[in-house]
């Protein structure tokens, strides 16, 4: 290893970066797209969701609540249903996406306020649908004569209405998902920027002529991959910030170790697009490996669906991922203040992958054209 | 220090010694059992068609490539086992322009002269020196891929040359480029011998090949013939004539159908033909006169193409070599 030749290629490659207007762009684009994108999509505002209501108490007070439900102009009631069933067989074909059940012992409820009093049921695998439902759980019912359950100290704490969440038991908001899209972006990014810079390389038939200059391919490859990860960084400050000024999102642990968090894991995103470089033959070639390696990641990391949901040979197949030990590691640090320290397994494990994909990249390194 | 043999130590002026270098691409033999011997400061030609395996030849003398088979001994260095000594003192300018079209002509000079271990002042004289020798002052903040044919190949040299290697292998360097630029590039060439660098140049061109100090002529991976071009033109196993006759077309028909006739080409209102025979042309004059009575037969001095269309259409089963070693 020689440090002015690292020096030159790490120049170099910053001084076409900064020509490449698409690549730049996709650092800066993606990010920001993606954000907007996930966090809207469960952020919105629904009004006039399509509903039925099923009102088996049928007394003054229940339909003084359902008349207050639908001047919110949130649930739009265009259904009464007269039994369950019906509610079901709506929501299945999709003619409604919320339903209101009012049991016929509403009034016992209400009056005693230990359990919820009526029920909310939404179409789960609709991420606005359930977004709007959230809303209707702290809908204010104002004129409602809430009785001896107003007075009581601590009443307000009581939740009036209770969600049922159909298809989807996972609930989420914009505050689980932007530390989660840090990993997801930066998997998505990483890869496919280094295995493309470097299979361009052997495309466009520089590497001809470099392997005939004493540069070696551990020179030529450090110093193309060690410019990404200053744009790594760069890509998870846009997204803290973007997620705190769109969103809201705090970070509740240590900035320093969010950082220190992200490095490792864009360390283990870089090395698996130096692994796939080795692997492929064209650039179309590096970014088909690269989706390869990003759905499953997506998947099974816990991202999309909760891990402990998942089969347990799923569950293994995640533990390979680096994706599921960062959103591990940052959900912990940004959400629930934990510090390194408690989370040290996570910060193993993804040290594990740099070390293992490193040996195998450095292994297929080619020293000649063939 | 008794009956062990020495250690094969080379005479200091065998640049390159190749013997059965041999490039095998799945079944295809792409480079068959080559034998070379390049001196130093002398310009040695490739010469041949499109696949018959100049590039690949190029590729293993660089260590870019490992042989299937054979030996190779490049600067006193064996290949494939000390390419990177050998990278160190080599210059190869590739046969597709291979630095980078999105830097510029000096960036991708600055970044080669640091990759070469140039350094400060010494880096500055060096790229000053190439700036001005090959004609790139102007062109120093221009991007690479907007130059023109012959600009690349400027950029190209300067680049091969900028560490200043005692060997220089350059692949098909003129194809890209107008006839003046050539000529151009081929005084560079020169001037770069005449300084002592060595240099191997692979061409399909008959005029470039012609300029070479020794030459070797390949056919699908096999070496057919080598030594000086003035050499090989003198011993052509054959003979050439020029036939004079009023309907060229008709005549060049029936001659390309006989058995001893290697070639028939039609220039200008005569034809060249060439022979397996080395008579005084009265055979060829009985054949032609058999087509046209009025034609007439005479014999002219044969040229490269000559040489190379007699060693590829015989083929003979041992390739002709040249005995003649002074170039
Ligand atoms: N990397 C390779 N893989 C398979 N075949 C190859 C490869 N490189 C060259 N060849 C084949 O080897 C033969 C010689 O090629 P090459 O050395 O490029 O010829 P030239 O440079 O004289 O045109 C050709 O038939 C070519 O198709
Ligand atoms: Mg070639």
């Amino acid at each position: 290893m020689n440090l002015a030749r690292l020096l030159a290629v790490v120049r170099k490659e910053l001084v076409q970066l900064a020509r490449d207007r698409l690549t730049f762009a996709m650092i800066v684009g993606i990010p920001t797209l993606q954000l907007l994108l996930f966090g809207f999509a469960i952020n919105l505002d629904i009004r006039h969701l399509p509903a039925a209501v099923l009102d088996q108490a049928d007394t003054a007070r229940s339909r003084e609540l359902v008349a207050e439900l639908a001047s919110s102009q949130v649930l739009d009631f265009r259904y009464r249903a007269a039994l369950p069933q019906q509610l079901e067989e709506l929501m299945r074909r999709g003619r409604i996406s919320a339903a209101v059940v009012i049991p016929p012992d509403f009034e016992a409820r209400f009056e005693q306020a230990d359990r919820p009093a009526w029920q909310v049921i939404v179409d789960g695998s609709d991420q606005s649908v359930q977004a709007a439902a959230r809303q209707l759980a702290t809908f204010p019912l104002a004129s409602l004569d809430y009785g001896g359950a107003a007075s009581r100290p601590g009443a307000a704490a009581v939740p009036g209405v209770e969600i049922v969440n159909f298809y989807n038991p996972q609930r989420r908001a914009p505050v689980n998902t932007v530390p989660g899209l840090i990993g997801v972006i930066l998997a998505m990014t990483m890869v496919i920027f280094t295995a493309m810079a470097i299979v361009r390389e052997r495309e466009r038939g520089n590497m001809e002529m470099l392997i005939a200059t004493p540069l070696s391919p551990f020179e030529l490859t450090l110093g193309k991959v060690l410019p990404y990860v200053g744009i790594g960084l760069v890509q998870v400050s846009l997204i803290l910030l973007l997620g705190w000024f769109v969103f809201g999102v705090p970070v509740r642990g240590s900035l320093f170790d969010v950082y220190l968090v992200a490095l490792l894991y864009i360390g283990a995103m870089l090395m698996l697009g130096v692994f796939i470089s080795t692997l492929a033959r064209s650039q179309f070639q590096a970014m088909q490996m690269a989706f390869f390696t990003f759905l499953p990641q997506i998947l099974l990391s816990g991202f999309m669906f909760p891990y402990e949901g998942m089969p347990v040979a799923a569950q293994w197949l995640a533990e390979i991922f680096p994706l599921t030990h960062f959103l591990r590691l940052i959900r912990g640090i940004m959400l629930r203040e934990a510090g390194i320290g408690e989370l040290w397994p996570e910060m193993a494990a993804l040290a594990a992958f740099i070390v293992v994909m490193l040996a195998i990249a450095v292994r297929r390194f080619r020293k000649t054209l063939d | 220090m008794n009956a062990t043999p020495a250690p094969a130590t080379l005479p200091r002026e065998e640049v390159i010694v190749a013997r059965g270098l041999t490039r095998r691409f799945g079944d295809l033999v792409a480079v068959d059992s080559l034998d070379l011997d390049v001196r130093r400061a002398e310009v040695y030609g490739f010469l041949g068609p499109n696949g018959c395996g100049k590039s690949t030849t190029i590729r293993m003398l660089c260590g870019l490539l490992a042989p299937s088979a054979g030996e190779v001994r490049v600067l006193g260095h064996a290949l494939p086992r000390d390419a990177e000594a050998v990278k160190r003192s080599i210059g190869y300018m590739t046969q597709k322009f291979s630095l980078y079209d999105d830097l510029s002509v000096r960036e991708n000079l600055e970044f080669l002269a640091a990759v070469h271990g140039l350094r400060g002042e010494n880096a500055r004289r060096r790229l000053d020196s190439l700036y001005e020798r090959y004609r790139l002052d102007d062109l120093r903040p221009r991007l690479a891929g907007t130059l023109s044919g012959g600009q690349k190949q400027r950029l190209a040299l300067a680049a091969a040359v900028l560490h200043e290697p005692e060997l220089l292998l350059l692949d098909e360097p003129t194809s890209a480029v107008d006839p003046q630029s050539r000529r151009d590039f081929w005084d560079s060439l020169f001037d770069l011998a005449e300084a002592g660098t060595t240099l191997v140049v692979s061409t399909h061109y008959m005029d470039e090949a012609e300029r070479c100090h020794r030459l070797a002529i390949l056919d699908r991976g096999r070496l057919v013939a080598d030594g000086s071009p003035q050499a090989l033109m003198a011993n052509l196993p054959g003979a050439t004539f020029r036939v004079d006759c009023a309907e060229p077309r008709r005549m060049q028909q029936a001659l390309s159908a006989l058995p001893h006739v290697l070639g028939v080409a039609q220039i200008g209102a005569s034809l060249r033909v060439l022979t397996d025979r080395r008579d005084d042309g009265s055979w060829l004059d009985s054949q032609v006169r058999a087509v046209e009575t009025e034609a007439r037969v005479e014999p002219t001095s044969p040229n490269l193409e000559d040489v190379f269309v007699a060693a590829t259409r015989t083929r003979p089963a041992a390739p002709h070599r040249d005995t003649e070693r002074t170039a």
